[in-house]
């Protein structure tokens, strides 16, 4: 089937269609990051003080992450400028680098969020000692990262504690062995909670760094609730699950389109090599796009 | 539309892209630095924070989509966009003063979900 286009810009618009078309879907994905933003605001001027996660995403990760964002943005539009002049070498050198670049950020964030679903909070039933930074306080609620039997557990939650039944099909074939509760286990624990200041907790950080986390004991029995670093376990990392996984997923997305271009898809710089270079400029689009939104992401759910 | 720029034109934009991916990564180590600087008022930190990222979405949107040289129809399509973006964040804050104010926070405040309550481990 042919699918009907225009590579010369329409006398009425001023533009080949397919750059319409893509402002327009952008326009409506301003509207979709948006309406999550807004939610993001409702949620953090709603919370009560001192109960809004802050502080437990890493910085450092996430600013290389932009640089990364932002190089292959730069990298798209040189690609773009590169294939106008005819130069076909380094448009395919400066996408290949778009296509990298995409790919360690996808790499990085997945590595950011392994990191979230084996980090916990313990809501304790009696308070606990602690040290924050330099001082010592009693706390109910400890943060840290779980050993079990010599391993670091990923989604752990409450009822994870109490163990499970073994589990038989129809016919009385085991399908999946019992699970026997846990009795107690360690808890690497973070010098730090998000119930400080931004401030105090910058401070207690400073005060730990070097040091090796101290180790706590808790029993089973003393949990009142046990959550890893995932939505379930407040607003905060509901929202930011879903605003930087469907980031994400535009990245992903992007990336692909810009792979196919790139690669299979460029026999087409022989044949139309006007209507190849519209395919490259309305990718790039998008990309910048994504790069956009991220600007936006990072200051508000890293650093605010 | 590579007809309608000489080489030595797309050359002098070649160099104002790179300079332009320079002032982007000037802009987010300004950003992560000012964030280590901790003001006291919770709205300057955020309005500095918004103003930095709007001027590097500015410069994206600008230079790298070419949003300053474009053609009206686009800027009519974008205009509709951001008006119901303003709306929509207009009734977002709006909205907030019509719930209730946040209660003082206290450590123990947390309420187990009704099913967590006496189970058996």
């Amino acid at each position: 089937m042919e699918i009907p286009f225009t590579e010369k810009p329409r006398p009425d618009t001023g533009l080949y269609n397919a750059k319409v078309g893509i402002w327009l879907f952008l326009a409506s994905e301003v509207m979709l990051f948006g309406a999550l933003f807004s939610a993001y605001i409702l949620l953090r001027v709603g919370a009560d003080v001192g109960t809004w996660p802050h502080g437990l995403l890493d910085i450092p990760i996430g600013t290389f992450n932009t640089a990364v964002l932002i190089t292959s943005s730069v990298t798209v539009v040189l690609g773009w400028a590169a294939l106008q002049m005819g130069n076909f070498k380094a448009y395919r050198k400066y996408q290949a680098v778009t296509i990298l670049c995409a790919l360690g950020f996808l790499g990085i964030k997945s590595f950011e969020y392994k990191d979230k679903f084996s980090h916990y909070e313990v809501w304790l039933k009696e308070p606990v000692t602690v040290k924050h930074g330099d001082k010592e306080v009693s706390t109910t609620r400890v943060l840290g990262h779980i050993e079990y039997n010599g391993k670091h557990p990923y989604f752990w939650k409450t009822e994870t504690l109490a163990g499970s039944p073994e589990k038989k099909d129809k016919d009385g074939k085991v399908i999946k062995a019992a699970v026997p509760p846990v009795e107690s286990f360690k808890l690497e624990v973070d010098p730090y909670h998000y119930t400080m200041s931004p401030k105090e907790m910058a401070h207690a950080k400073k005060d730990a760094a070097g040091h090796a986390h101290p180790v706590m004991e808790i029993k089973a029995s003393q949990v009142k609730r046990l959550s890893a670093f995932v939505p379930a376990h407040s607003t905060f990392f509901a929202i930011y699950f879903t605003l930087t996984a469907l980031h994400g997923l535009h990245v992903l997305g992007g990336a692909l389109v810009i792979a196919y271009i790139w690669g299979p898809g460029a026999k087409m710089w022989k044949t139309h090599p006007e209507q190849y270079i519209n395919r490259v400029e309305v990718s790039g689009l998008f990309w910048h796009f994504v790069d956009l939104v991220w600007i936006f992401l990072f200051p508000v759910i890293y650093l605010l | 539309m590579s007809s309608a720029h000489s080489h030595d034109e797309i050359k002098k934009h070649v160099r104002t892209y790179i300079a332009i991916f320079f002032a982007l990564l000037v802009g987010t180590v300004v950003t992560v630095w000012l964030n280590s600087v901790h003001f006291e008022s919770a709205t300057l930190t955020i309005g500095i924070a918004l103003f930095v990222a709007v001027i590097k979405a500015a410069l994206v949107a600008g230079f790298f989509m070419h949003l300053l040289s474009e053609k009206k129809i686009i800027y009519v399509m974008l205009a509709v966009s951001v008006f119901f973006l303003v709306a929509m964040m207009f009734l977002t804050i709006w909205s907030r003063s019509q719930l209730p104010r946040g209660s003082e926070y206290t450590p123990t405040k947390y309420v187990p979900h009704p099913s967590a309550v006496g189970s058996s481990y």
